[in-house]
């Protein structure tokens, strides 16, 4: 009778004792994997390892909702041309900013041309000029202009 | 940090890659040196601004304030506008900066080193009002081409330095002299060389001015490098390009100064008034001295709700190029009744004053408080745009906040 209880508890050691070894067994190979995957883990001394972390070279003509991402530029004909002779010294930011007509689109190019080492643009210019007025038209401003876009908030002071 | 590894480990074949174009002279890059494409194109992080600064302009940089950002007295850095015309310059090194003065008119060309001109030259400090020419561009009909400027390209900061005149007249001014201009180290956008990307001057009665600053400390510590560290040239009340930044050359001129943005259309206006749109001879266009009256409310920031029965108090500045602020008045009916305030006087010639007021209003609604300043020869600003110039500078139209109310 007295036999019986004690064959279970030499079972439970002998599981005990499996579970350890096999827990050491994955502590231990898992240690030698991360070392093999970070060699300098255990050297104080060594430099920190860095993640390449540079931003993915993803497409550099990338379009989402119809737009150019790189340079915010409107998708439509003409659109690489401006990209490629307009982007190359100043930001797109300062060409949608400005609403000319095809006139002053076309003088400013030639003062670019004058002072600013803009190359010729051949055939391109004219497709360069349309994608401009046709997609960033002036707009009509008057004298004065209504206050729109005003953020209301409640002034307790 | 990671980035700086990567660089450090990373072959010129893969830094090639990412900035998508070769590295001409790669070979002679310094060991842990970023090139500049890949470095944090963060401007607030960059140049330390204020999260609601506005970028316009990213190549070259150039950005602006809000009205209700530039409620301080003094002008904060975090809160200053950034006009740049080329690309801010690299690897300055202020104790081998060195400034020279030449030109026709100067009698002996001399050049001294940063640390000269400090101890050489008494010091002053000065608030002094810088506004952009362009300030104000983005309502011109039709559109005037630029950076559009709304409001925000503005500020008043304390500068010390030494008096420009006192360095001029050591190096000696023959009598012959008309003008300044001066030169710097930024770089042309399209990487020429020989180009300047500015070089703007000022005539010798504004040069010989008390409050004409070789520069080297903004509001009571190094210039940032973005508003010209190690030296700029400050102007107060006249275009803001006067003031050039990275100053290393001033030319004492016996001749209108005719470096870049002298000529054509920079910086200058129609000599006598022209229709909207009209085209204008270069022959008759004129630079752009003294900037007109101008004031800006700056608090509260647009769109405030109140309840009724409830005073508004309102705040801002006001300056006058050359001249001071002699009256300020706002207006809650569109111009149809004005109220005096109060205004103060500049803290010295050239600093913008600071007013308020208390507005009381008759029922509910909606307001619009506009803001009229009138300088010392009785020109106040107009409520409507002033007169259309083909690069739409010097817009000086009334302010106003919008305001509601409940």
């Amino acid at each position: 009778m007295s036999k019986e209880p004690s064959f279970r508890s030499n079972v439970r050691k002998v599981y005990q004792m499996l579970f350890l070894v096999f827990a050491m067994c994955v502590v231990v190979g898992g240690g030698m994997i991360y070392l093999m995957v970070n060699p300098n883990a255990l050297d104080p001394t060594a430099p920190y390892e860095a993640v390449v972390e540079i931003p993915e070279v993803i497409d550099e003509n990338l379009i989402e909702n119809g737009i150019h991402v790189r340079t915010g530029l409107v998708e439509a004909d003409g659109l690489m041309e401006v990209v490629n002779n307009c982007t190359a010294c100043h930001s797109a930011k300062i060409v949608t900013q400005n609403r000319m007509n095809t006139e002053r689109w076309n003088a400013t190019i030639v003062w670019m041309q004058e002072t600013q080492n803009l190359w010729d643009l051949g055939k391109n210019q004219e497709i360069i000029v349309n994608y401009l007025v046709t997609n960033y038209p002036p707009k009509k401003k008057g004298r004065r202009e209504v206050l729109t876009d005003i953020d209301w908030y409640e002034l307790t002071d | 940090m990671k980035r700086r590894d990567f660089v450090k480990k990373a072959t010129l074949t893969s830094l090639t890659a990412v900035i998508g174009a070769e590295i001409v002279y790669g070979s002679k890059l310094l060991e842990g040196y970023i090139p500049l494409a890949l470095q944090d194109p963060d401007p607030f992080k960059m140049f330390n601004k204020h999260p609601e600064m506005v970028v316009l302009n990213d190549k070259p940089w150039n950005i602006e304030a809000q009205a209700h950002l530039l409620d301080d007295k003094i002008t904060p850095n975090a809160k200053m506008f950034i006009r740049n015309n080329g690309h801010v310059p690299e690897g300055i090194d202020a104790a081998s900066w060195t400034l020279t003065i030449d030109g026709e008119s100067v009698t002996r060309e001399k050049t001294y080193t940063l640390s000269e001109l400090k101890s050489k030259f008494e010091q002053h400090t000065y608030q002094l009002a810088l506004e952009c020419g362009g300030n104000g561009r983005s309502e011109f009909d039709p559109p005037a081409k630029g950076n559009q400027w709304t409001v925000g390209a503005v500020h008043c900061a304390s500068w010390t330095g030494v008096r420009l005149r006192d360095v001029l007249e050591d190096a000696g001014i023959k009598s012959n002299a008309v003008y300044i201009g001066y030169h710097a180290v930024d770089k042309h956008l399209s990487g020429d060389p020989k180009k300047e990307p500015i070089s703007r001057g000022c005539p010798m009665a504004k040069a010989l001015q008390d409050e004409t600053l070789l520069a080297f400390k903004m509001n009571g510590e190094d210039i940032p490098l973005v508003h010209g560290y190690p030296l700029r040239l400050v102007a107060g009340g006249w275009p803001a390009s006067v003031s050039g930044k990275w100053v290393n050359r001033i030319s004492i001129r016996d001749k209108v100064h005719d470096g870049t943005k002298m000529t054509g259309t920079a910086y200058r206006v129609p000599c006598e008034p022209v229709a909207p749109g009209e085209k204008v001879k270069d022959e008759d266009m004129c630079i752009i001295e003294s900037m007109p009256v101008k004031s800006l409310i700056t608090y509260p920031k647009t769109g405030a709700m109140i309840s009724k029965n409830k005073a508004l108090k309102i705040r801002g500045h006001a300056w006058a190029g050359e001249l001071e602020v002699a009256k300020m008045e706002y207006s809650i009916d569109f111009g149809s009744t004005w109220t005096e305030c109060a205004v103060e006087k500049p803290a010295n010639r050239l600093a913008w004053q600071h007013f308020s007021a208390e507005v009381k209003f008759p029922k509910k609604g909606y307001y619009e408080v506009w803001a009229r300043a009138t300088d010392s020869r009785g020109t106040s600003q107009p409520m409507l745009l002033p007169g259309w110039n083909p690069k739409g500078y010097l817009n000086n139209a009334c302010h106003r906040i919008a305001v509601k109310v409940k």
